[in-house]
């Protein structure tokens, strides 16, 4: 196990450095000049010395390797700099955002999962009964429905049919937990949709599959009750490959989030990206992509430990 | 068109049937192909059903659209339904449905352009990564970890932040997107390619690194690169459709399924649902055609990769 855990961060410390190398790249190697931006955009408003003055104050004008190197020396004091827009810093306004967009991703999941595995198991113990083919529609369709299309679908029944609206302020969840979990629900019932069929999917084949093992056949032959050897031996068993994809979907809900954030009005860090990408506002961007790579890589290197740990064969693969 | 994809073993003795039906003419033997596709995956070939009429659509917008989607009409603004503009018209008085018509033009031009320039870059890096192996795999593969890392919507958000919203430059993001992915799954084909007898034959008659590559391990993965492009062909929808939505995809007076969601989707949800209900539906088909053509070719080509 100690060979596998040292292999594993073997391979996550220079992916983590290439990454941070790629959110500086996106920004700086693309063409595109924040200080161009920052001056309004287009030509001929402003001079060429305005420009330099600009760009004297970003950094932007010393080379390349010696801004990622600032960048790079900034992170490890735990400054991101400061916001060309807000003018406060970086940091500041991670920290406010980050807590709302987590608090929206592990609320998704959780309802997804919730759903997803008595769907996938209860399809597969009755394979072909009409619970089989309704839940294969509810799939189906979770797949192909893009996220931000479900959002305003569930925006759109909740405004039509009960007269809800997003709240314009929004509660913390530890000032006021009951208002909070109020206007979050829903959004993250909009994000988790396609996590829940896509678990629901993968729960199926994988219990559809476990069933016809011996081990289950055993199980019945020594008179174990139908539930006892579902719940105890299928189930269990069934669950690896569904644990697999839950650091891939958390970054995955991360992604949507920005989008459903946008939607319901949620002050996350998905509308702050937004925000910051069509006003230009570089460092925030390239803080905040960084940060949400940083956590999809490590939610990745848990599932690969835990993955390690619950399954033995793995660590000699 | 099927039959053209090597599937079967080469020490398979050939069906008389089969090489009576290579003399065949090409069309009829796509025709026959179809057909048999679609008798053992009905679903698929619904799917590409769903899909054929879109493409068709979209060819023929400027034919088939009942009114011009840019004419803004004062006395038509948020119009339901009605006899002229059939799915009502929008903030500006614009023919919705004119502008569906053309907005599938945009959504699958960015969609296969990007889908046939990453996947093809990214199954030609596989390739060379998994043939060359060592230093050179190493290398590919952290890039393709730390790509892979940011969410495919928050990649494309932060490239299009840098070089601004035009319909080349979404198709840019795209690829830097979708690339990654198809680089990891061509790579583990192009593994398996590589050991093979024939690999090592050409090298033995002295064939070049890239004449193998080209001629012998790229050829080897077209099942796996047909199904990448079509299962990734919805993905590129939506991501496309996504970025337009929030502002930084598809300039907004270019009628596009994102755009159009944007446009009428949250403000007018309430006064005129038919805003956002319209373009919804067309994006969710269209996604879901692809979804059910390229699961049916997954399962047809490669079934090893099911549940994938």
């Amino acid at each position: 196990m100690t060979t596998y855990i040292a292999q594993r961060l073997a391979l996550f410390i220079p992916t983590l450095i290439l990454a941070s190398f790629l959110a500086f790249a996106i920004m700086r190697i693309l063409p595109g000049d924040p200080a161009i931006a920052m001056l309004g955009g287009s030509e001929g408003s402003f001079t060429e010395e305005d420009l330099e003055a600009v760009r004297e104050k970003l950094g932007t004008n010393r080379p390349l390797h010696l801004q990622y190197g600032s960048w790079i020396a900034d992170l490890f004091t735990g400054d991101l700099n400061d916001s060309y827009f807000f003018r406060v810093p970086v940091a500041d306004l991670m920290q406010d955002r980050f807590p709302v967009s987590t608090q929206l991703a592990v609320m998704a999941l959780l309802i997804s999962y919730a759903a997803a595995i008595p769907l996938g198991v209860l399809s597969a113990v009755k394979q072909d009964s009409w619970f089989d083919h309704a839940a294969k529609i509810f799939t189906i369709a979770g797949v192909a429905l893009p996220t931000f299309w479900v959002g305003i679908l569930v925006l759109f029944v909740l405004s039509n049919y009960f007269n809800w609206v997003p709240p314009l302020d929004y509660a913390d969840f530890w000032e006021n937990p009951a208002v909070n979990l109020q206007q979050m629900i829903f959004p993250a019932v909009a994000l988790g949709y396609f996590n829940t069929a896509f678990a629901a999917r993968l729960t199926r084949s994988t219990m559809l599959e476990v069933l016809h093992e011996d081990y289950i056949r055993t199980a019945r032959s020594k008179g174990l009750k139908e539930a006892a050897v579902i719940g105890r031996h299928a189930v269990k068993n069934a669950f690896l490959p569904v644990v697999t994809i839950i650091g891939f979907q958390l970054g995955r809900l991360f992604g949507g989030a920005v989008v459903i954030e946008a939607i319901f009005v949620i002050p996350g860090v998905g509308t702050l990206l937004v925000e910051s990408v069509l006003i230009r506002d570089y460092p925030v961007v390239q803080a905040v992509i960084l940060m949400i790579a940083l956590i999809v890589l490590a939610l990745n290197l848990i599932v690969d430990l835990l993955y390690g740990w619950l399954n033995p064969r793995i660590r000699y693969a | 068109m099927f039959r053209d994809i090597p599937q079967a073993s080469p020490t398979a003795p050939a069906h008389p049937d089969h090489r009576a039906a290579l003399k065949r003419p090409l069309y009829t033997r796509a025709i026959s192909g179809v057909a048999g596709f679609s008798r053992r995956k009905p679903l698929g070939a619904i799917g590409g059903g769903i899909l054929l009429i879109l493409v068709l659509i979209s060819l023929l917008a400027p034919v088939i659209s009942p009114q011009d989607p840019y004419q803004i009409r004062g006395d038509s603004i948020l119009a339901a339904p009605n006899e002229t503009l059939w799915l009502g018209g929008d903030s500006l008085g614009r023919d919705v449905l004119s502008r569906l018509f053309y907005g599938g033009r945009i959504s699958l031009y960015v969609g296969l352009v990007s889908i046939a320039v990453g996947i093809t870059a990214g199954a030609f890096l596989g390739a060379l990564s998994a043939y060359f192996g060592g230093k050179i795999d190493l290398v590919v593969q952290r890039f393709v970890d730390a790509f892979i890392a940011f969410p495919g919507i928050i990649l494309g958000l932060a490239i299009m932040a840098v070089l601004g919203s035009s319909v080349n430059n979404i198709i840019f993001a795209l690829v830097l997107v979708l690339a990654p992915s198809a680089i990891r799954t061509v790579r583990s084909q192009a593994l398996a390619i590589k050991e093979m007898d024939y690999v090592l034959a050409a090298r033995a008659l002295g064939a070049r690194d890239l004449r193998i590559v080209l001629r012998h391990i790229i050829p080897n993965c077209m099942a796996i690169f047909i199904i990448l492009f079509t299962l990734n062909l919805g993905y590129a929808i939506v991501v496309e459709a996504t970025l337009t939505f929030l502002g930084v995809g598809v300039p907004p007076d270019v009628p596009s399924w994102g755009g159009m969601l944007a446009e009428g989707g949250i403000a007018y949800i309430k006064d005129a649902p038919w805003l956002a209900i319209a373009p919804g539906i067309a994006l969710s088909l269209a996604v879901f055609g692809v979804n059910l053509l390229g699961d049916a070719l997954r399962d047809v080509l490669d079934p090893r990769l099911r549940g994938t």
